[in-house]
């Protein structure tokens, strides 16, 4: 018994050394360094702890470590030309609702990187995207758990004015581990930069090229797989004025895998992009059609992993809740998505516009199956489908028709209303064997100025649906007390739920502080199972019920 | 036992490197970023002929850094006209929504300098994290302090501070 003890006295103390150790040399080494013009050392360190309470009326089930933490921090090191860099990343053990590749502690992130006007070299980890994504797009999104960072060595190199040139080979990460092999080239052409007679014209072009290839071995005992498989693509941005459009379609040879269920048809991508916009009004309208699209280092691989290219959705990103309720993802399989988007700000000092104006969103996205024909045939390279170019098919995979009207009536008040109406296919987008989703969405959120850095915000949130688990209603109010602290309370209810004994309360509450990039967060309450969104990009949490520490800060 | 000891070195050597404040002579790292037509723009050749500059990360999801690009919008002839700064706005949209990023600067009116960070490249350069962030420069181009996130009435903090760095002040916070 005493021996425990001791040993915890003798842990506690050997921490604080090592803390009081490293605080001082590090304050030494970044001082030094940045006296001495040694270069200069930077970074980032972000941690989310969870305590879990189980809660079998939501379904949080428990969890036996209680506790679970994910945290990192970028470390980067810069002198003239030189960088270097590592991203340490500890999960002790993942948060609920993260990838489940993710645990235990590592370096999985570091690369050096020599970059002068012309040329850039990296060897080691890196992100990069070419074009629009639709042959490659390496990325991350920390809070949701994705990364296909690619390990190996890239070169840019600008041979002349106006053309960058882009080589790289690498494998792929999958959690702690990397896996495939990807090669990949890109050369995009500004001409108003390379061409000395247009660079004053107000017609500006850029034009591109990519190809990329990635190696399997086929160690199927039936089927002939291709090793090598390539994606090619070519794209154009043309701005004039007010005016922009840009464009991109990608070719991508047969490539079986699971996701197409191992047929031998090639794959092709469109996607469209106009914007026209001045002051006061903006229209902005982009199309896409995907076809047998997806790509990944390994032909196996589902859900998020090992991914090489990148199929945006088009319909717009929503942040309140309800609305993000049921969002729409992208299917590479095959789609064709379309949104449009005016925008509109009624001058100040009009009747409808008041003192400060008002602006006004409208928005209409939406999603559709391919017109496709399926082909019979059971021989062992059999094509599957065949698609129609001039069709769209019938079936709905999305809508959102969405207004928004914000207004500032004056130094006190502000506010914003919004009302939407989606049709969300969740057969195809989530669950096989589900109901299409029909929702009603209305949205105030008011902003009530106490003083300069004091405010108080109310969300109320109502989603009015037939399917799934009926109604929901959400509220949250949030007090700014100043610059550095806010607290908020909210519940979400799920009044409308066709079993009564199954209308939960979803309550949170939130304390923050922030200074300067230095940001801490402590919350209490229940998580609903769903689809949480972060920067566009959506993914399944389940239900929890806890306390969470967040701790953020960049140096 | 070994890794208890490395992991906790580490983490100690990241909570004391955020205690440390003093960035001064941080100059801006180099990333390519796009201008609205499409042109490639290395970060380290931003400038401001010897004035203040401020680089605000946003994207068109972002509804607080929309707030604050306008809260900022209201009084930047204001802070021209007191400082010289000029203001750089770094939108991270990647191509689901880059398309319209110049629909957004534009209606509201925005006279910034508008960029596309679509992967990332300078957002991770610069270690940001969630968004909005908000970065002072100096006249000799040097990061002097930096906030993250966005309350309403923040503006002011940043023109307080924008007001000593134009005087050639120190930033201690």
């Amino acid at each position: 018994m005493r021996k425990k003890y001791f040993g915890l006295i003798k842990a506690a103390a050997f921490l604080v050394v090592v803390f009081y150790s490293n605080l001082s040399v590090a304050q030494l080494n970044l001082n030094t360094l940045n006296n001495l013009n040694l270069g200069e050392v930077h970074g980032n360190f972000q941690a989310n702890a969870q305590y879990y309470i189980p809660d079998s009326t939501i379904g949080a089930a428990e969890v036996p470590e209680k506790m679970l933490m994910n945290g990192f921090a970028n470390i980067i090191y810069t002198k003239g030309k030189f960088t270097a860099g590592i991203r340490y990343e500890s999960y002790l053990n993942g948060l609920q609702g993260y990838p489940s590749g993710y645990k235990g502690n590592g370096i999985p992130y570091r690369y050096a990187t020599y970059k002068s006007d012309e040329l850039e070299v990296t060897v080691g980890s890196f992100y990069e995207q070419f074009g629009n994504g639709l042959t490659l797009r390496s990325y991350e999104e920390r809070n949701l758990g994705l990364d296909n960072a690619l390990d190996g060595v890239r070169l840019k190199y600008q041979p002349f004015k106006g053309v960058y040139l882009k080589g790289l080979i690498g494998k792929q990460r999958t959690y702690f581990a990397t896996a495939g092999l990807v090669r990949g080239f890109d050369g995009e052409i500004q001409l108003n930069e390379a061409f000395a007679k247009l660079k004053d014209k107000k017609l500006v072009v850029t034009l591109g090229g990519s190809f990329v290839s990635k190696f399997q071995t086929d160690a199927d005992p039936t089927l002939v797989l291709p090793q090598n498989v390539g994606n090619s693509a070519g794209r154009f941005e043309i701005t004039r004025n007010n005016f922009r459009i840009n464009g991109e379609y990608a070719y991508k040879i047969n490539d079986p895998s699971s996701d197409n269920n191992f047929i031998y048809k090639y794959g092709d991508a469109a996607l469209l992009q106009a914007t026209y916009a001045v002051k006061g009004f903006a229209l902005s309208l982009s199309g896409s059609r995907i076809d047998n699209m997806s790509y990944r280092s390994d032909r196996t691989a589902q859900i998020t992993n090992l991914l090489i290219n990148y199929i945006p959705a088009l319909p717009k990103q929503h942040t309140y809740s309800l609305l993000a309720f049921y969002p729409y993802a992208s299917q590479s399989k095959g789609e064709m998505e379309f949104s449009g988007e005016l925008k509109y700000k009624i001058k100040k000092g009009t009747v409808l516009g008041g003192a400060y104006g008002t602006e006004i969103i409208v928005n209409y996205s939406g999603a559709n199956s391919l017109d496709t024909t399926q082909i019979k045939g059971t021989d062992t390279k059999h094509l599957g489908y065949s698609s129609n170019y001039a069709g769209v098919g019938k079936e709905v995979y999305f809508r959102d028709l969405y207004v928004e009207i914000s207004k500032k009536i004056n130094k006190t008040w502000k506010g914003t209303l919004v009302y939407s109406y989606q049709v969300y296919n969740k057969s195809i987008i989530q669950k096989p064997g589900s109901p299409t989703i029909y929702s009603n969405i209305v949205i105030a959120d008011i902003t009530y100025k106490l003083k300069a850095t004091r405010s108080l915000r109310l969300e109320l949130q109502n989603l009015q649906t037939k399917q799934d688990h009926q109604d929901w209603a959400y509220a949250l109010l949030e007090f700014t007390i100043n610059e550095n602290w806010f607290i908020a309370a909210g519940d979400l209810y799920n009044y409308g739920n066709e079993e009564s004994s199954k209308r939960y309360h979803y309550y949170m509450g939130n304390i923050g502080f922030t200074k300067n990039a230095n940001r801490i967060t402590l919350s209490y309450g229940k998580q609903r199972e769903g689809i949480f969104c972060v920067g566009g990009v959506c993914r399944n949490v389940p239900a929890s019920n806890g306390i969470t520490l967040s701790v953020s800060s960049s140096f | 036992m070994k890794k208890i000891i490395l992991g906790l070195f580490i983490v100690g050597a990241f909570a004391s490197a955020t205690i440390i404040q003093n960035s001064e002579g941080r100059s801006i790292p180099a990333a390519d970023v796009k201008t609205l037509d499409g042109k490639t723009v290395n970060t380290s050749k931003f400038s401001n002929d010897g004035k203040p500059m401020i680089i605000d990360f946003w994207a068109t999801w972002c509804k607080p850094c929309k707030k604050e690009l306008d809260a900022i919008s209201e009084v930047y002839a204001e802070w021209q006209k007191e400082t010289g700064v000029k203001l750089i706005a770094i939108s991270i949209d990647d191509s689901r929504s880059s398309g319209k990023v110049s629909a957004d600067a534009k209606t509201h009116g925005w006279e910034y300098e508008v960029y596309l960070d679509e992967n990332q490249d300078f957002k991770r350069a610069l270690n940001v994290g969630d968004i909005p962030q908000v970065f002072i420069l100096n006249g000799k181009g040097e990061i002097v302090w930096q906030h993250n996130g966005y309350v309403d009435g923040g503006e002011e903090h940043i023109f307080e501070v924008l007001k000593k760095v134009a005087k050639g002040e120190k930033i201690t916070e």
